[in-house]
């Protein structure tokens, strides 16, 4: 045979994670490589898997609301939000208005969080790590916020069915006096009123702040030239592949469920769609900057609007929410209430609901069927980093190893919600 | 000198040798000083452009590097199963002897220099291209595939940036009309507006970026490359070995530093005339050049491995070669002063 002659040339088949630092997670990526080209890219997931559809079949409504905030560990509050509007939507209740602000501005905050975080990571991937940094300092100050409301500087557990666990706080915490804290009257110098002070005084500082980040990315040659014309999805393709959020507006599609389904109180809201034109990781990075001024758009009117009013921040219905401290103390009808809602918890009338927000990475969808019970049936979770995982052969094929690095960034790749 | 000389008769024919290894202890102890002291120099001033505070705990950071050298010294060097051992252990030896070996002709001053050789420049040359071969034997020896893409890496950079730093000094040996690196010096006598810089503009910065690419520092640190392959061909080091890899590195940026101190910001000589030349102004010049290699790292994203390749070969090695037609026509025209 002539063939015999030649020598055979395998593809070298390299395993991408599951340990490795650009893998988010743990992310296995079966490459096989030409030399440094990407052949084919094979995304294996279920490293992360935790069956939290199946754990939420034997949890009450009410305990479910935290194993949310893991699934998408870097948006948190707006996993919570889902669930709760698709529970309140079987139970057909409304939360009152002033618990739609508080969670508009959440989840605005929460997306500023996991751009932040995104924007950071993303940009250590792809080799510049002072910008690692300045996120992760604004991303200090959000989390403070989110203790001090909540209690936990991540898992928040802090929306309920029907509202949200209690009101923002009068006082924002302080830095104490210790070792090291020399210049405290600076730190604490924005710290003096409410957490909605302090917000306030965020959302002004804000802007500036992702100049700066701009400074270093924007226009730098070197992250152009890693980011332009990588991972490129026409708007076609992007539909059908099923992608959302900012994958699918870096591609050129205005879509996003804050204005074509507006849910919470997102109709009151005055902020704009970023869209990409080419569709590659440059657009998407661009697409979620700009993003992250419009949340502090969005957070700016909340603050605006919660500051001016006050009201139940939850639905009064007990079968629901739980009554008042001082009314359980003093009061059996409420007593019993409590102590129902917190042993066998609230019954969903049987039926089924599909609820959707806009996360940070997309559509992330919670449809719950229930049979009556104190527990749903059945819930399912759509992930948007799983539609989006899946396009990774599409999209890295052809490139090299380092586009594959700014490609899994890009798509920005949580696993708690892609293996649920 | 007496003392010296009454060694001297002492030693008798065993003199030579060991006065040579004085010497080079003398260069070598204090360099791995410069080493130690540049990584917490790189943590500070990174951690200062980031943001946040670098090292502060260990004697106020200021032991840190003590710290680091002795906790790796202690740690076990892990032999993959499937690695070459012989070579696994060559690998970190040839990337640190050229990066040592190539100090025995800086000079530090006019009279300070270990060998003053005629062919310096060429050693120079000669001994950093022998570098690449520590990290092409490491990467091959590891038997790991990140290791072998981070070898594959390395030694295509390499090879084509050594091509466009030679050409830069092509054009200093012109203008200083001599390989010897005292001499070359000493042709940049006459202040700031003398040091080769400034006539050979473009070649100073190919020069200055090349050898950001050839000590595999950001944005080139393609090598590396620590979110693409990990650790690139030191994935597998561990310990020692690894510090050997580290310390070559560094040894490698402080070289690269103190040869375009000499090569074209005038070595020891003062900026002014007037005020003493002396080995304070080499070492002023080299931490300039140090704080350009941290400032880039803090700045740049990496680039990839190909735009590298393309940036050497079609941007570098004809702007060096277009400059060198310039430089070698105007020497012939009266104007040929100005590249003197």
């Amino acid at each position: 045979m002539e063939t015999a002659a030649v020598a055979e040339i395998r593809n070298y088949t390299m395993n991408f994670g599951p340990q490795h630092p650009a893998a988010h997670g743990v992310l296995r990526l079966v490459l096989e490589l030409d030399g440094e080209v990407v052949e084919r890219a094979d995304p294996h997931i279920g490293l992360l898997h935790r069956a939290t559809e199946k754990l939420a079949e034997h949890k009450t409504f009410l305990q479910s609301v935290p194993y949310m905030d893991r699934l998408d560990y870097m948006s948190m509050t707006m996993n919570e939000h889902a669930y709760c509007m698709a529970v309140e939507k079987l139970l057909g209740i409304e939360p009152p208005i002033r618990a739609k602000y508080i969670r508009v501005m959440f989840d605005e905050i929460t997306r500023l969080l996991n751009h932040l975080l995104w924007l950071g990571t993303h940009g250590l991937d792809v080799g510049a790590m002072t910008i690692f940094l300045y996120c992760f300092r604004e991303r200090e100050d959000l989390m403070d916020v989110y203790e001090a409301v909540t209690g936990a500087r991540m898992h928040a557990a802090y929306y309920r069915p029907g509202g949200v666990y209690r009101d923002l706080p009068d006082c924002m915490p302080q830095f104490k006096a210790e070792a090291g804290h020399k210049d405290l009257d600076y730190l604490n110098a924005n710290r003096q009123g409410s957490v909605l002070d302090f917000i306030e005084d965020f959302t002004k500082r804000f802007p500036a702040l992702v100049d700066e980040y701009e400074t270093l990315l924007t226009d730098n040659r070197i992250w152009k030239q890693r980011t332009v014309g990588i991972g490129v999805v026409t708007p076609e393709r992007a539909k059908q592949l099923g992608f959302t959020g900012p994958m699918l507006r870096g591609s050129g599609f205005a879509w996003d469920l804050r204005k074509m389904q507006p849910y919470a109180a997102y109709e009151h809201m005055d902020f704009e769609i970023p869209v990409g034109k080419n569709g590659d990781c440059y657009d998407r990075y661009l697409v979620r900057v700009e993003e992250m001024r419009q949340s502090n758009r969005i957070i700016a009117q909340c603050v605006d609007w919660l500051k001016k009013n006050p009201g139940p921040v939850i639905i009064e219905n007990h079968k629901i929410a739980p009554p008042g401290r001082e009314a359980m103390k003093s009061n059996m009808e409420e007593l019993i209430h409590h102590f129902k809602l917190f042993t066998e918890g609230m019954h969903v009338p049987e039926g089924e609901a599909y609820a959707a927000v806009e996360h940070a990475k997309g559509e992330f969808g919670v449809y719950i069927v229930s049979d009556g019970a104190n527990k749903p049936y059945r819930l399912k979770l759509r992930a948007p980093g799983f539609p989006h995982l899946a396009a990774m052969d599409e999209m890295a094929r052809g490139h090299m190893i380092a586009d594959v690095v700014a490609i899994i960034g890009t798509m920005d790749i949580v696993f708690g919600d892609i293996d649920r | 000198m007496e003392l010296l000389q009454t060694f001297e008769q002492m030693l008798g024919p065993a003199w030579v040798p060991v006065w040579t290894l004085v010497k080079i202890l003398a260069i070598v102890l204090p360099l791995m000083g410069c080493v130690a002291y540049l990584t917490l120099a790189e943590r500070k001033i990174i951690g200062w452009m980031q943001v946040r505070m670098g090292p502060n705990r260990v004697g106020y950071g200021w032991l840190q590097p003590i710290a680091d050298a002795v906790k790796l010294m202690f740690k076990e060097i892990i032999i993959p199963s499937g690695a070459n051992k012989a070579l696994f252990f060559l690998g970190p030896v040839l990337s640190i002897m050229p990066a040592l070996a190539a100090w025995a002709v800086i000079p530090f001053t006019d009279t300070l220099v270990l060998a003053n050789v005629d062919a310096g420049l060429l050693y120079v040359m000669a001994i950093t291209s022998l570098g690449v071969y520590g990290v092409v034997v490491a990467g091959w020896a590891s038997n790991s595939k990140y290791a072998f893409l981070g070898a594959l890496r390395s030694s295509a950079q390499i090879v084509s940036y050594e091509i466009a730093m030679g050409f830069a000094l092509v054009g200093v040996l012109m203008s200083a009309q001599s390989l010897n690196l005292v001499e070359i010096v000493e042709a940049q006598k006459g202040g700031f507006w003398q040091w080769y810089w400034l006539p050979l503009f473009p070649m100073f910065l190919v020069y200055l970026i090349s050898g950001v690419a050839e000590t595999n520092r950001a944005p080139f640190d393609v090598a590396e490359g620590e979110s693409e392959i990990v650790a690139g061909f030191h994935i597998e080091y561990s310990g020692m070995a690894f510090a050997v890899f580290f310390l070559a590195e560094y040894a490698n940026m402080i070289l690269i530093a103190a040869l375009t101190s000499i090569m074209f910001l005038g070595g020891w000589l003062s900026p002014f005339p007037g005020i003493p030349d002396g080995f304070i102004w080499l070492a002023a010049k080299m931490s300039f050049v140090l704080f350009l290699f941290l400032w880039f790292r803090a700045t740049f994203p990496r680039y990839r491995y190909d735009q590298i390749m393309r940036l050497g070969w079609k941007v570098f090695i004809p702007v060096t070669l277009v400059w060198l037609v310039l430089e070698g026509a105007f020497m012939q025209t009266p104007l040929g002063y100005l590249f003197h």
